[in-house]
């Protein structure tokens, strides 16, 4: 295993924690029309991530900056060519991330009501459109002899990116369904859990359909193969705990489902980054796209002494806010 | 306009707009961790009040830095792929070593300060609001090595068509680094401190809540009088690591055309409106030579010759930065940063031994100077990155190499369109929230509850 393969390996890693963790935020914010009754229920789920959802979004910004440091190449060709998804993407960040520190800023239901559809649109896109670049990099786009992407924005548009855009979207949804069943008390924490069951079948069936496109697509990889059925169990086995009532070990599973999912992607994906629907002679490898050894080496250390760091504290966030709220717990 | 061009005004649009938030925000983490402290260490309720109503202007400050800076990471790849293939190997580091040390820290201990109120015992709470201050400026660090590789390239050597790295240490110790970095920082605290003094002049010139606006007054005018010496000593040493490393830059600074020994520094020069011949200048004998190679008789040179030397070098091209933009940035960083210290010490003299002065004009120009530091904020980087051009990578790569081949101007112009209108439209939101919680009263502190279980000590 050589640097290229650790480095990766660690993007992928950075990835799956954007995912499990980003993902239930995207879904309680999503959420908020469909769960919510009233603006005190609003208040309560998005003060389940209230305290979480920046560190979250900073895996993303881990995950970018590591491409950028490990995979110049990659970095480039990726975030040049996917221009549009990225700018909606980040319009959708900005004022998701605006909403949540302003909402309660004025005393107005109008300006409540504003902010929450920046929430719920602001959740909704880049749940939507990571699934659609993630399909697109698993699938490969047109890349010519110097790495450029030359293929337009509708071509990203396509059958199979739209089908792994709808499950990341469902997947989110029951995702942060089932984190609101965790976090909450009360008549919430009951629609939450039924809402989670029937997203989650939903999710199951995009899931598994994509995953089998993504098989026949790639010609079939033993490993990928039992990741994608790992991701499908652990998915039923979510659903099957939440119907029970046994929402921790719910969650654990969705967790899981979400992360051996985008293993089981990257793992595909290997030994390319970005691969040219042109000629594979163009496309981007982890040997063609990566940094040298030298750079590689010392974002080795890095990362082994504080990835572990980050972990340490942001868990201990979690079990510092490991309370669940009901609408008794928010203040007048 | 071709894509070239649009780029570059989306990331000076972006740019600029990411920096008005983030020196706020770097100097109001560590004021509102000082106040902060001086209420668990006193048990005062006031420092407690004031903790509360700072931290509240902090963090609506805080989120447009954080959303803003998003951008700032993809900007590289989406408008600049050409330049990211290039240092990719170099300037990524920096990047990712800023979220991954930084950027965690600092929204994490974030959250944790805004709900761990009555959660967290006292001094760890405390400790949360300290680990952000060094969280943003920790980020400030990297992100400025990161901005000096392209001032100063050190570390690397070219090979395979890119800047490969050679020595890292060599990258993060910069001399242009070490210099601009903590001139960066005394900035922010300055910005700070002109804020802390803006806000409570508004309560203090009507007399509200003293007891919590008086210290607060204090605490900023202090700030912004120890930064600024502070900015005035590392911005000297700047100029003459800018004079050594990027001579053309400093030439344009001062629209210096032809070397001089010694050099004037000018006050005041009218140029043609292409910027390549002055009219009319009125300078103070011997100045620049002093600001950029310290002493009074040395030689700085000028625009021409450097231009000649460059061609030499680097084969013909034009190697001139856009002189009126250079001139009176320089000048603008200067004059808006020193005028809002002036400002800060005679505001100082006026509130002596608890004097209180009743002409409203001076509390009405105390809040209004809080444009200032703003506005040497931006000018200072303007100047900064403008003086750089032609080069993205000084001396290494152009400008004109390093925009996305693949991108087109339309996109370009999609993109930038839509970020200007939703800054724009965040700016006036902001703005609004900034002063409406700058003026409300400081929340009075809660007697403590029976059951403060039941309820969230802070809910979104």
């Amino acid at each position: 295993m050589t640097l290229n393969d650790v480095w990766f390996a660690a993007i992928a890693v950075l990835w799956v924690g954007y995912f499990v963790l980003e993902g239930f935020d995207f879904g309680v914010g999503m959420l908020l029309p469909l769960l919510a009754k009233d603006g005190t229920e609003r208040r309560v789920m998005i003060n389940t991530i209230g305290p979480v959802w920046d560190g979250n979004e900073v895996w993303l910004l881990t995950a970018g900056g590591a491409t950028f440091a490990a995979f110049p190449e990659w970095y480039a060709s990726l975030f040049s060519g996917f221009y549009l998804p990225l700018l909606l993407i980040l319009v959708a960040l900005i004022l998701r991330g605006v909403a949540f520190e302003y909402r309660a800023k004025r005393d107005s239901d109008r300006w409540r009501a504003g902010w929450d559809r920046c929430i719920e649109i602001g959740s909704f896109v880049p749940a939507l459109l990571w699934g659609v670049a993630f399909a697109n990099i698993v699938r490969g786009v047109k890349l010519d002899a110097d790495h450029e992407y030359v293929g337009t924005f509708w071509d990203l548009l396509n059958p199979y990116a739209i089908l792994g855009g709808l499950v990341t979207l469902t997947l989110f949804a029951t995702h942060g369904a089932i984190f609101l069943a965790l976090k909450t008390t009360g008549d919430i924490r009951k629609r939450a859990g039924a809402l989670a069951l029937k997203l989650g079948v939903a999710a199951a069936v995009l899931a598994v359909a994509f995953l089998a496109w993504t098989q026949a697509q790639s010609g079939g990889n033993a490993w990928s193969v039992i990741l994608a059925v790992l991701a499908a169990l652990s998915l039923v086995g979510a659903l099957v705990a939440i119907y029970r009532g046994r929402e921790g070990w719910s969650f654990t599973l969705s967790a899981v489902a979400v992360g051996v999912a985008v293993v089981s992607l990257f793992v595909v994906l290997y030994p390319d980054v970005l691969p040219s629907t042109i000629s594979p002679a163009n496309s981007l490898t982890v040997q063609n796209a990566a940094a040298t050894p030298k750079t590689l080496g010392i974002m080795t250390w890095v990362a082994v002494i504080f990835l572990p760091l980050v972990l340490l504290y942001q868990s201990w966030t979690y079990w510092v806010f490991r309370r669940r709220i009901g609408v008794r717990d928010i203040p007048a | 306009m071709d894509a070239l061009d649009l780029a570059r005004w989306q990331f000076g649009i972006t740019t600029v707009y990411h920096w008005l938030f983030v020196p706020i925000t770097i100097g109001m983490s560590l004021l509102v961790a000082m106040v902060h402290t001086a209420w668990v260490r006193t048990g005062k309720p006031h420092y407690l009040r004031a903790t509360k109503f700072w931290g509240k202007l902090l963090l609506i400050n805080f989120a447009m830095g954080v959303v803003t800076g998003i951008v700032q990471e993809f900007q590289f790849g989406m408008n600049w792929s050409s330049y990211s293939r290039f240092v990719g190997d170099i300037f990524g580091a920096p990047l990712a070593m800023e979220a991954l040390l930084a950027f965690f820290l600092e929204s994490t201990f974030l959250g944790l300060w805004i709900f761990g109120w009555d959660r967290l015992p006292k001094k760890l709470h405390l400790a949360c609001i300290w680990l952000v201050a060094f969280g943003t400026m920790l980020s400030g660090y990297f992100i400025l090595a990161a901005n000096s590789f392209m001032q100063w390239p050190v570390g690397f050597t070219i090979a395979n068509g890119r800047a490969e790295l050679t020595d890292f240490g060599a990258v993060l110790t910069n001399k242009v680094v070490l210099a601009t970095f903590p001139h960066t920082i005394f900035a922010a605290w300055l910005s700070a401190g002109i804020v802390f003094m803006a806000v409570s002049a508004w309560h203090v010139g009507r007399r509200r809540d003293l007891d919590v606006f008086r210290p607060s007054l204090k605490l900023g005018l202090w700030t912004a009088l120890i930064s600024f010496v502070l900015i005035f000593f590392s911005g000297d040493t700047l100029g003459k690591i800018m004079t050594e490393t990027q001579p053309m830059k400093m030439a344009a600074a001062e629209a210096l055309y032809e070397t001089m020994q010694p050099a004037p520094f000018s006050l005041l020069t009218i140029g043609t409106l292409d910027g390549t011949e002055p009219i009319f200048q009125l300078e103070i004998p011997g100045a620049l030579s002093f600001l950029a190679t310290g002493s009074f008789d040395g030689k700085v040179q000028g625009i021409n010759d450097l231009q000649a030397q460059y061609e030499k070098e680097f084969g013909p091209g034009d190697y001139r930065p856009y002189i009126p933009i250079t001139y009176w940035g320089f000048r603008l960083m200067i004059g808006a940063g020193a005028l809002a210290a002036l400002i800060a010490l005679v505001l100082l003299w006026l509130t002596r031994k608890g004097r209180i002065p009743e002409r409203r004009w001076i509390w009405s120009v105390a809040v209004w100077s809080v444009v200032l530091p703003i506005v040497a904020h931006s000018f200072g980087w303007i100047f900064t990155e403008m003086g750089r051009q032609p080069w993205i990578v000084f001396s290494q790569m152009e400008t004109v190499a390093g925009v996305s081949p693949s991108v087109s101007a339309g996109t370009v112009l999609f993109s930038l369109i839509v970020f200007t209108l939703l800054y724009g439209v965040l700016a006036v939101v902001e703005l609004g929230l900034m002063i409406k919680y700058g003026r409300k009263a400081p929340p009075p502190v809660e007697p403590p509850k029976e059951d403060d279980d039941s309820t969230l000590a802070f809910a979104y």
